[in-house]
């Protein structure tokens, strides 16, 4: 009986060669046995590490602070799917974090814990795996959030796209805090944080392998510093809906804020700020950036009274410095987009069906 | 941008309208002929500028609407082929056929690529020595010689598992038909700018001496535009009919001669079905003899498919600018881009879906142009069209 070998204890491991072993995942990888334990051990704690992970329950135990008892929680999740893992300007771990942070500060809420679900793909290099927490790791601690619990599973080879990702988050929002999409009113001053369609050109160039005189950038970034600072530049009440232009761009945002507050939305395109490049390389593929993905972009409607402040308070931010007043939201045509276009003629900006797709010539 | 914002520029778009105001004193109709013409069109609003006098008829100038739905069937039937790898511009993924779209096809399980350039194809060819690379090689004279050049290298490097599906349609033949049709109402054409960039202005004096019609070859943007239209009313309120080019920086009367050569070599000129409108006689090139071996109609046995069009698409009247898209009874009701009876509905270059997505659901007041940025108020009047829930 004293041959017994004791059960391996992954806090006595020094030697870090069993990550080494395998380069890759391998499906022992999400096989709750050593293999998993390594990941969560060498890698997953590392990088995220925080008291409420550390505790390694099958569930993470959170309190809210004294000044916060009786705050009401918001709470979103949302999944990555993207191609490649890695792009100009971030990678699928920035999006992770970023998104779900932006959610939650869409509804005024400050963003406080996340919970992250890997699908991995049997043969994804370590190193990608490695590199797309380091992201995560890094965007939580500049949005000040803890990544709490997770989850990793392993699908066999050929029945994942490498790596997809599921954060979910929960914020905390302040007493009095009512920003809604359904809050838009006529009146009301449209304004977007900076240029418009960074990430969705970004994600294209690469993807398609289109290669562009500068290279576009993703603009992932996390919102919630922003979004705050922008409504303490206001009075209480005064900022009535913020969202982040994601998939469908600005018009979806704008298509579906008009549709919940039963308003009509006014841009001017003289005014919509957009890259040169970006633009270039709309014009190019037969595209209208005001469809196109953003991931560090968010459209407020703030009180007309106050717009000046609010662009002031956006631009006096280092992740708004390019923001500007688009539009505004007024009485007539309720649910529909009109813009006046740069030679002083109109045009109704219709939903997109799907995705856009490059015109033949 | 260089070449971009120079030609949208607000005031000097306000003052051609205001020459051509001046200068118009009946009604003209001009048929603008190429599909990205009539998109900048409707995205810009340029048709508010004008004058009541001036109609702007939305000619046949889009590839994707005029490609014959048999034509689509044939792509249909090689997409699904297991060793096919299909490729295509993105715009006729969702070209409806008889049975389904391209979207359908690759949803199914076929391979079904969107490229940006046949020669993209090529490469694909190239990587994938034991599939069957097939080109979906649609388009006027612009597209033409990018995909000439694919069939050319292919053949010169002996590439074997390349072929293409190709029906390119010719605009000269298409604007004599559209003048000899008895319902003809074209004053006047705005030739598409970057069909002549390739084939150069020649052929098209004696379509403007028989026709007796202002032919002005025609760039896209907003300056652009206008210019055109003011050089033709100009033309049309003198009693002339001659050929003029309003877009110099890119079209010379020759064009580019060594792509026609190419194109003399790769392609026949045959007739050709317009989807709509019938076939036109010596209005397409197909793929020549020479090349027949990359031909994937004949590599894939698909010539033998036949599709007759949709009964309630009126598609044919306004590919001929006999009728505007919102006239048509099945218009944003039985046909929208989400299920488009028509090709016309489904390319953003299509008159019917142009009108559909700048929200023209019916025939909108002109507004008054104003300059200068207001506060809530700075939506024109005549904007607000009811958009059916």
């Amino acid at each position: 009986m004293s041959t017994l070998v004791a059960p391996p204890d992954p806090s006595q491991w020094s030697c870090p060669a069993p990550l080494r072993d395998h380069p890759t995942i391998v499906l022992g990888h999400g096989g709750g046995g050593l293999l998993s334990a390594e990941l969560i051990e060498h890698l997953f704690v590392p990088a995220f590490g925080n008291p409420a992970l550390d505790q390694m329950g099958d569930a993470a135990v959170l309190a809210l602070a004294e000044s916060e008892r009786g705050a009401r929680l918001a709470m979103t999740t949302d999944s990555f799917v993207v191609r490649p893992l890695v792009f100009p300007g971030g990678s699928i771990g920035d999006l992770a974090v970023n998104g779900t942070v932006n959610d939650l500060a869409m509804r005024g809420a400050r963003p406080r814990w996340l919970s992250v679900g890997f699908i991995l793909e049997e043969g994804l290099p370590l190193a990608t795996l490695a590199r797309v927490v380091d992201d995560m790791a890094a965007a939580a601690r500049r949005a000040g959030v803890a990544i709490v619990t997770g989850d990793t599973k392993v699908v066999e080879r050929g029945h994942g796209d490498g790596l997809y990702v599921n954060t979910a988050g929960v914020g905390v929002v302040p007493d009095g805090v009512e920003i809604a999409p359904d809050r838009a009113r006529p009146g009301d001053a449209i304004l977007v944080s900076g240029t418009l369609g960074d990430h969705g050109m970004a994600i294209m160039s690469v993807r398609e392998g289109l290669e562009f005189e500068s290279p576009i950038v993703s603009d992932c970034r996390p919102l919630a510093a922003l979004a705050e600072a922008l409504r303490a530049a206001l009075p209480p009440g005064a900022l009535h809906v913020l969202r982040d232009p994601t998939r469908g761009g600005l018009a979806a945002s704008l298509h579906e804020i008009a549709g919940r507050s039963g308003v009509g939305v006014a841009l001017e395109d003289a005014r919509i700020p957009v890259r040169a490049e970006v633009a270039a390389a709309c014009e190019m593929l037969g595209m209208d950036p005001l469809h196109v993905a953003n991931e560090g972009k968010l459209v407020a409607f703030v009180d007309g009274a106050h717009a000046e402040a609010a662009l002031a308070a956006l631009r006096a931010h280092a992740d708004g410095e390019d923001a500007a007043l688009v539009g505004y939201a007024v009485a007539d045509h309720p649910g529909q987009l009109v813009a006046r276009t740069a030679i002083g003629a109109t045009r109704v900006i219709a939903p997109a069906l799907g995705e856009q797709l490059p015109r033949i010539c | 941008m260089k070449y971009l914002t120079e030609f949208r520029d607000g005031e000097a778009a306000q003052r051609l309208a205001l020459e051509i105001r001046r200068t118009v004193t009946r009604p003209w109709a001009l048929m603008e002929v190429c599909g990205g013409q009539t998109h900048s069109i409707i995205r810009n609003g340029i048709d508010q500028l004008l004058p009541d006098e001036v109609e702007l008829i939305h000619g046949p100038g889009c590839p994707v609407c005029v490609t014959p739905l048999e034509l689509i069937d044939r792509a249909l039937a090689i997409a699904a082929r297991p060793e096919v790898i299909f490729c295509s511009f993105g715009d006729m993924l969702r070209v409806p056929g008889s049975d389904g779209d391209l979207y359908r096809v690759k949803s199914a399980g076929g391979d079904v690529r969107v490229v940006y350039s046949p020669l993209d194809a090529l490469a694909l060819a190239r990587r994938h020595p034991e599939r069957e690379v097939v080109f979906f090689g649609i388009g006027f004279e612009t597209t033409a010689p990018a995909n000439a050049m694919a069939l050319h290298l292919a053949r010169r490097e002996g590439i074997r598992n390349f072929s293409m599906l190709a029906s390119h349609v010719l605009v000269p033949p298409a604007l004599e038909a559209i003048l000899a049709s008895p319902t003809c109402r074209v004053n006047g054409f705005l030739a598409a700018g970057h069909v002549c960039s390739v084939m150069g202005f020649w052929q098209y004096p004696p379509i403007a001496a028989r026709g007796r019609v202002p032919i002005v070859i025609t760039g896209f943007e907003p300056l652009d535009l206008l210019e055109g239209i003011r050089r033709a009313v100009r033309q049309l309120e003198a009693g002339e009919a001659r050929v003029e080019n309003a877009y110099e920086r890119a079209v010379t009367f020759d064009g580019n001669r060594p792509a026609q050569a190419l194109l003399d070599e790769v392609f026949a000129v045959a007739d050709r079905a317009w989807r709509g409108i019938g076939v036109i006689p010596r209005s397409g090139w197909r793929i020549a003899d020479a090349y027949r071996d990359l031909d994937a109609e004949v590599r894939f046995a698909v010539g033998d498919i036949r599709a007759d069009e949709p009964a309630a698409c009126r598609a044919g009247e306004v590919l001929q600018g006999t009728l505007k898209p919102y006239e048509c009874g099945a218009f944003g009701a039985a046909c929208t881009p989400r299920t488009p009876l028509g090709a016309t509905m489904v390319s953003s270059e299509g008159a019917c879906a142009a009108y559909y997505h700048a929200g023209r659901f019916a025939r909108l007041e002109r507004a008054p142009a104003r300059a200068g940025a207001g506060a809530p108020g700075m939506v024109p009047n005549g904007a607000g069209a009811a958009v059916p829930a």
